[in-house]
Parts: C-alpha cells; structure tokens; sequence
C-alpha cells in the first residue's frame, strides 16, 4: 500500500501530516516513510531514529576522453538540452543540464564519452520502532530533483513487500517532481488549507490527479480559518473529505520545535484517526 | 532598473502575501513577475486584468508513426525513461515518462520517430490594481520545463520595465532549490529570503541561502511569524548575522494576512496596523540596499 502526500501550494501541513501519521499508524501497522521533498526534506526534524544506511546516489554523466575524440561534434548534435558543447578543439560537459540519456555516450563514433557517475545527493535509513524512515537530500546547485525521488522510489521498493504502509512526503506543486513522487502511488493525500491560495493550488494538483488517473482524495489543514470554499469545491466535484484538522496556535509552534502534534493535541489526533481508519481499510482491502 | 527577488526555501512562510504588498507600496514603479510558475498564486490578491497571453512551447517529446514502425525494439531498449512501453503489440509513447532527449529519434532506422514541440503552459501580461503591470504564467500540470517558463516571465517582465521606464522588477520566486528556483534568481539584483521560525523553517533557509551565495547577490530576510518560536528565532538571526545578511524586520504570527487573503486583498489595504507599518518599514530599507549597492557600484 502506497500512499503519497502532496498539495499544489507549499507550507500547508504535508510533512506535518507525513510524520505524525506515520507515527500513529506505527502503534499498530508496520510504516516505512520516505521523504521525496529531496530539494527541502524536513520530515528528518521530527522523526529521530537510528542511521542504518547511508550512501551517495549519483547521477551518470559523459566524461570526455580527448584522446579518443575525432571531434566530429556528433553530441553536440543528438543532445537535446545543450548539456554538450564543441567549442574549437574541445568538448565541454555542463552536468546541472544533463539529463543522462546516454545518446552522446552510446552514439559517439569514436567512444570517447564514456558515462561515469556523479554525485547528486544521499539517502539515509533510519529504523525506530515500528517506522523505517528513508530521507534523500539533492545536494545544493543540482537542479534535477526528478532522478533522485526516481532511485527513493526504488530503494523503498526493492527493500520493503506490501504488507508495509509505505507514506511519500512529496515535493509541492504540480511540475514533474511531483509526478515522479506521485505516480506510482495507490493513494495521494492532498493536504490543502481552507483559504483563496489552498483552494486555487488545490485545483491545480487535482488537475494533475486526475490527468495522472490516481486514486486521491483530500485533508484540509488549519480548518477554522480562511472561508468554506474548498469545503463546496469538494463537495462540488466529489472529492472525498477525510479529515479537518484544525487551526491552532499551539500546532504551529509545537511544530515550529520539530514535535509531534496529535500527542498533545486531542482535537487533532481525533482527525488524524480518521485518516488512518480510512488508511487501514484501504489496506485491509489491497491485501485481500 | 532592479529586479528583487523574493524566495523561501520552505513554501507557506508568507512570500506571496509579502511581496504582493510590497507591489502595492511600490505602486506604479513596480512590474510583478510572478515565477511560482506551478502554482502561481500572486494574481489571488492584484487583480489582473488577463490583458495579453500567449501559448509557451519549450521542449520536445516523441511521436512513433505506427505507420512506418518495423517494431525493431530498438527505440525502446535505448530509453532511459521507460517512455516506450508495449501496448497491444506496438511501441508508444508514454508522455509524462518522456524527457525529450531524442535518442530513440536518432536511433530509428525507419524514420518512424519525430520529435514534437510541448505546450508547456501560458504566460499573460496584465494590468493591475496598482496601476501597474505583472506578469504571470500558468505551467500546464505535470509540464517540465517550469525552469524555462521562469525565464521567460522573467524576460517579459524586464521588457515591459524597460519600456516604460519602471524601475523596480519584483519577482516571486518558487519553493525549493531547483531548476525554476536557480531560473529566478539569475540576473537578480536583491534577494529577499522570507523565513519562519521553525525546525524547517530554519534548515530550508540555511539550504536556499546556500544557493543562493553562488549568485553573490546582497541578501536581506524577513522573519515571518516570529513569535511563534523566539528560540529559533535567536538561531536565524545567528545565522543572517554569520552570512552578512541584512535583518529587514520580524512579523507577527496574525491571521490578518489569511483574513485580507480571503477577500482577495493585501494587508496594506486592510486598514492602518502594526503589520502595514512594519511592511513599510521593510519596503524603504530594500529601497535602501539597492541604492547603496548602486553607490558601491
């Protein structure tokens, strides 16, 4: 059971969703959570464990042997994002516009651009009780965010069956990180806020559900404030509703000190159950 | 003519509602450039008039001609994307896995394959409550390229300011640190970072502010909220303090911005207030940060 949590706006509660359903759902299920957010990843703040794993995820870029080169200019030629360049006698790599597609490699005629990999960011494991927590991180001045959430994604699939509730932190918006975060989810959660920016945003990554034909429904954050709009454009659309947590003060600053929320408060652990009912059921469901 | 940027790191600090008050304290020396491309909400609070809008075509993504396809296989063991599975025994293309690379074009021995432009979205000049113009974008949802839209805004945003004679470009950037992020910040004169006090709040701006050193561009940071965790607060100050970056002002955690929001309006239209003044304060010493940087210049 794979279960994705993403919102068109930023800011509006999916980590804060991510870790405290995670850590509800661990009392009872066994949770892997993996952070894709890998530009901003924050959900590490509020789950503590212990490092299992760490290791470097690269990304493969052409290496240019001059040796080698008859430069011919071929990949000059076949690259579609002008990652490589023939400037007088020399080849030049820029790897930040790389897409690692392997035609100038696979194509050049005297093979002298071999792909080698290159660093792009890192994955950790953290195990605490009943929750495996994955967090990958681009490194700062990569600009593709979209092959590193591609190798979380494998990583949790290649480490973890489907008797786990796997949760996806995703990326705000509705550009391709946020499809490669989400389309391979059974469910996406999106979490919105009940005010003129969340019900636009909201729309849009609806839009993006529906083009992608996911299974998703909907979470309004700091429900009290802001007006009913997103409440009718639900209603409007059917989407489903699972849960209203609430507008709070003190859920803003317990979060502003990495702590979890439902502990402390009722009213929010009351909606978060209900979430996680409706999680379990589908659960239930997908392994009958 | 100087182009602010306003960035986060970490969405939901308040960029949006900052920067379109900033619009209305500028009045008509300010051209907005909203480059929140995939989820641009600026127009939520300026009122455009939609005036002028054009189709936005960047990229390129593979078409097969099942007509001419031999179903050699090669295109699809050469993608690196899985962008060409079978189905009902023929290769197609699968859109949102294609990046655009064209290698399967270049290794078709049967010509089979073409390369066709994207629509990736649409950008719009408008004329605002401000007496002012702003332009905007609307990236179509799960486009790529956002980080070419950018620049594109961008551009026309520049244009338009050159034309007549505005001096100021304020651009709303978008959360995060990639390619639409690395897209608004270059040819940027200011960066305005607008943080909160929290836990990410603080790691997002330590990793944005990270980039955006690359760019050697002066910094100034609002923190939004402030009140909500003055321990962390002390941090961010520490921090803006060891980076030479200008403190412009601390916020009150007020739902007065959620109130304006709600009816389309910036907290500078809502009535005299602490946060109105504070915004004005800000306002001025951004004035103040360009035109010293002029002088060192």
């Amino acid at each position: 059971m794979k279960i994705a949590i993403a919102s068109g706006k930023g800011g509006t509660g999916k980590t804060t969703l991510s870790t405290n359903l995670a850590h509800f759902l661990a009392t009872s299920e066994r949770v892997v959570l993996a952070d894709l957010d890998v530009e901003e990843p924050n959900s590490g703040l509020f789950i503590r464990g212990e490092l299992q794993l760490r290791e470097d995820k690269f990304k493969q870029i052409p290496h240019w042997l001059k040796e080698e080169c008859s430069l011919c200019g071929n990949c000059q030629k076949v690259c579609n994002f002008h990652a490589i360049i023939k400037l007088g006698k020399q080849i030049m790599v820029f790897p930040e516009l790389c897409h690692s597609c392997f035609a100038c490699s696979e194509l050049c005629p005297a093979k002298a651009l071999p792909m080698l990999p290159q660093k792009m960011g890192e994955l950790k494991h953290f195990i605490l009780a009943g929750i495996d927590f994955i967090e990958s991180k681009l490194d700062i001045g990569q600009e593709q965010a979209v092959p590193l959430i591609a190798q979380t994604w494998e990583y949790v699939d290649a480490h973890f069956g489907n008797d786990r509730i796997k949760l996806f932190d995703s990326p705000p918006g509705t550009s391709c990180p946020v499809i490669e975060a989400t389309k391979n989810a059974d469910l996406v959660i999106l979490i919105t806020e009940p005010t003129p920016f969340g019900l636009h945003d909201l729309k849009l990554a609806v839009e993006t559900m529906r083009e992608l034909k996911k299974n998703f429904a909907v979470v309004i954050n700091r429900f009290g404030i802001g007006n009913d709009d997103v409440i009718d454009y639900c209603g409007q659309e059917g989407i489903e509703i699972l849960a209203k947590l609430p507008n709070d003060r003190r859920i803003a600053e317990l979060y502003s000190r990495g702590e979890l929320i439902y502990p402390k408060i009722p009213a929010f652990k009351a909606e978060l159950q209900k979430i996680a009912d409706y999680v379990l059921r589908l659960q239930i469901r997908s392994s009958k | 003519m100087k182009e602010i940027v306003v960035i986060s790191g970490k969405g939901g600090t308040g960029k949006t509602s900052i920067t379109a008050s900033f619009a209305l304290l500028g009045e008509k020396n300010v051209i907005v450039a909203d480059c929140d491309v995939d989820a641009a909400d600026m127009h939520l609070l300026l009122q455009p008039d939609w005036h002028f809008s054009e189709e936005f075509f960047s990229g390129v993504a593979a078409e097969i001609d099942q007509g001419k396809c031999i179903k050699c296989g090669k295109c699809a063991n050469v993608c690196r994307f899985h962008a060409i599975p079978v189905i009902d025994k023929k290769y197609v293309i699968n859109n949102l896995n294609c990046e655009g690379c064209g290698y399967c074009y270049q290794i078709c021995p049967r010509d089979a394959i073409t390369m066709v432009e994207q629509n990736v979205g649409k950008w719009f000049v408008s004329n605002i409550k401000t007496g002012s113009k702003m332009v905007h974008a609307r990236l179509r949802s799960g486009a790529d390229n956002s980080g070419k839209l950018v620049a594109k805004v961008k551009n026309e945003a520049r244009k338009i300011a050159e034309k007549n004679g505005v001096g100021w470009i304020l651009v709303d950037g978008s959360p995060g640190i990639g390619c639409p992020v690395v897209s608004s910040l270059s040819g940027a004169d200011l960066v305005v970072l607008v943080t909160e006090p929290s836990v990410s709040g603080l790691h997002d701006l330590e990793r944005v502010y990270e980039l955006t050193k690359k760019f050697h561009l002066p910094s100034g940071c609002i923190i939004n909220k402030a009140d909500i965790n003055p321990e962390v607060v002390g941090k961010i100050k520490t921090f803006l303090q060891k980076e030479n970056i200008t403190h412009l002002a601390d916020l009150p955690y007020d739902e007065t911005f959620t109130k304006a929001m709600t009816f389309g309006k910036t907290i500078i239209e809502s009535g005299e207030s602490e946060i109105k003044n504070t915004l004005q304060q800000i306002w001025k010493k951004i004035n103040n940060l360009l035109t010293d940087e002029r002088e060192k210049s």
